[in-house]
């Protein structure tokens, strides 16, 4: 029981940072209905400028108050990601808009080897190592087995990335719920042409929908770092496509449905590894995604609309 | 003196592809203020075509658009939009998943949020079904209600003008009426200038002070509603038989 709860906790932690990257594919494809193969690199930038952002303010500038610290490099962090994600936008894939469905695609992969190399050549090859920051948690409960004791811990990091990963959400369905903004981006994804018709900027609401996302991996990235406190420039790539399996198993253009596959993704794995092998866990997480996807094709809250003409 | 005898749209001459085939093949037509100025034409002549190339999307290869003294020809649609004009496009374009108000607040996108209740008011008693429906969802309107929502949406933008494409389209003869008679009303008590596609060509003249006749992407004929119902040509091939 003890041993079960540990690993649920360790699967919502890993779930988060996956559903936090899976929003930004979903949002993407949503919206323009393209895989962006390259957000998985946007996710590692993030967490290269979190590192670079927080070695600068507490090596350089001597800052020592973690909390303040560790929100400055969130700030900063999702400001500069966004950027990227901005420019990737439209440097290489609007001017491919119009054209036909698999050039935005593969110049995705192609944006996603540029970053990857990008950061290798300036960054190095080696993994970035950062101490633990935050350390120590909570006993969440206790038990005795014939091996010894177990304690389930629930660490201040771990609780940092679930507090975090929900306030986020709840944010972000409110914005695309409620706002103006998000009202634009919905009327975007369902009828491009119309919106136009509207007054809608298109091109703008687009771009913004790669900050957004990028902004939420950003967050993942800073999330990645502190929890297993090293990175390298290799992080995107399996990251990137566990994200992308989470938004197609949760229903690829369903902002909960990402989430929920995050979850489910993140838990599969921890339980796989925790309970069988370690080796095996991304054989479990992908078998699962497969046989989700023969019962339902449109994932587990992505509903084929059936629409009057 | 001058700005009131210019027309408030004048297309001129233009000619718009779809890749190297030609839908319109310079067309002129002007719309002055106030007016309600119908064309009519039958499937695939160019006239969805017409109202597409007026916001935008194409753009056209030769010719110019010039709305209220300011040349349209080469803005991005969005930009146009902004200038007053609004359009219930071809097949009524409603986002369907969507809730009925949701489409409302988008048609008033550019408008001033102040106005927003007065103008949901304005239009729920234009068309009171929407009223009851405001929280459905767009998809699941029939196509009457569609049509509504389509019109009223282009209206919450307070456009000066007003684009429709074949309002009629698909809907009973009783809702036709309906929707003319409002398109009428909307012309005389608020001065909108309408500008309007028809395939229902005989009630689409009767409610026109003028209209044009476009025959494979050209202008064949133009003159008061009353002129044209009456040429033997337009008669032959556009109302007899098609007249509810």
């Amino acid at each position: 029981m003890e041993y079960f709860v540990q690993q649920l906790i360790n699967g919502l932690t890993l779930g988060s940072i996956y559903g936090l990257i899976a929003i930004g594919y979903t949002m993407v494809y949503g919206i323009i209905g393209m895989i962006n193969f390259a957000h998985g690199d946007i996710f590692m930038i993030g967490a290269f400028i979190s590192l670079a952002v927080f070695l600068l303010l507490t090596s350089v500038l001597g800052f020592a108050f973690l909390p303040v610290v560790l929100l400055i490099v969130l700030i900063v962090a999702m400001l500069f990601t966004s950027a990227w994600g901005w420019t990737v936008e439209r440097l290489a894939y609007r001017p491919l808009r119009g054209s036909f469905r698999l050039a935005p695609l593969i110049t995705a992969i192609g944006m996603s080897i540029v970053l990857q190399n990008f950061v290798q050549i300036t960054q190095g090859a080696r993994v970035k190592p950062l101490p633990p920051q935050i350390r120590g948690g909570i006993t969440v409960m206790q038990g005795s087995t014939e091996a010894g004791t177990i304690v389930v811990q629930l660490s201040y990091m771990q609780m940092i990335i679930i507090v975090t990963t929900l306030v986020l959400m709840t944010a972000f369905t409110l914005l695309i719920a409620r706002t103006s903004l998000g009202r634009a981006q919905r009327a975007c994804e369902q009828d491009r042409k119309m919106a136009a018709l509207l007054g809608v900027n298109v091109d703008r609401t687009i771009s913004l929908t790669f900050v957004m996302g990028a902004a939420l991996a950003a967050v993942a990235g800073l999330m990645f770092l502190l929890l297993y406190g090293v990175i390298d420039f290799y992080i995107g790539f399996l990251a990137g496509v566990k994200a992308f399996t989470a938004a197609v198993l949760g229903g690829i253009g369903s902002l909960p449905g990402a989430m929920l596959g995050g979850l489910l993704i993140g838990l599969i794995e921890v339980f796989w590894s925790g309970y069988f092998t370690v080796e095996y866990k991304d054989v479990a997480a992908f078998s699962i995604l497969a046989i989700v996807l023969i019962f339902l094709p449109s994932g587990l809250l992505g509903k084929p609309e059936v629409e009057k003409v | 003196m001058r700005a009131a005898a210019e027309p408030l749209l004048s297309v001129r001459g233009v000619e718009t592809y779809y890749g190297n085939i030609i839908a319109l093949r310079g067309v002129d037509l002007e719309v002055s203020r106030g007016e309600i100025v119908t064309m009519i034409g039958a499937n695939g002549a160019g006239k969805s075509t017409l109202m597409m190339t007026i916001c935008g999307d194409p753009k056209p290869r030769s010719g110019q658009i010039l709305y209220d003294g300011t040349d349209i020809t080469a803005m991005p649609t969005h930009e146009i939009m902004q200038l007053g004009i609004a359009q219930s496009p071809e097949g009524r374009r409603i986002f369907p998943r969507m809730t009925v108000m949701e489409n409302l607040q988008m048609g008033a996108s550019l408008v001033d949020p102040n106005h927003f209740e007065d103008d949901l008011k304005r239009v729920s008693e234009l068309f009171p079904r929407l009223k009851e429906r405001l929280h459905q969802r767009g998809g699941t309107l029939s196509g009457g209600e569609q049509q509504m929502l389509a019109i009223a949406r282009a209206l919450m933008g307070r456009p000066k003008l007003l684009l429709l494409d074949e309002p009629s389209l698909g809907l009973a003869p009783l809702i036709v009426k309906q929707i003319f008679e409002t398109i009428r009303e909307l012309n005389e008590n608020e001065g909108l200038t309408v500008f309007l596609v028809e395939q229902n060509a005989f009630h689409a003249l009767k409610l026109a002070h003028r209209g044009y006749v476009m025959v494979n992407g050209n202008i064949t004929m133009s003159g008061t509603g009353a002129e044209l119902l009456k040429r033997e040509e337009v008669r032959a091939a556009y109302l007899e038989g098609g007249r509810h």
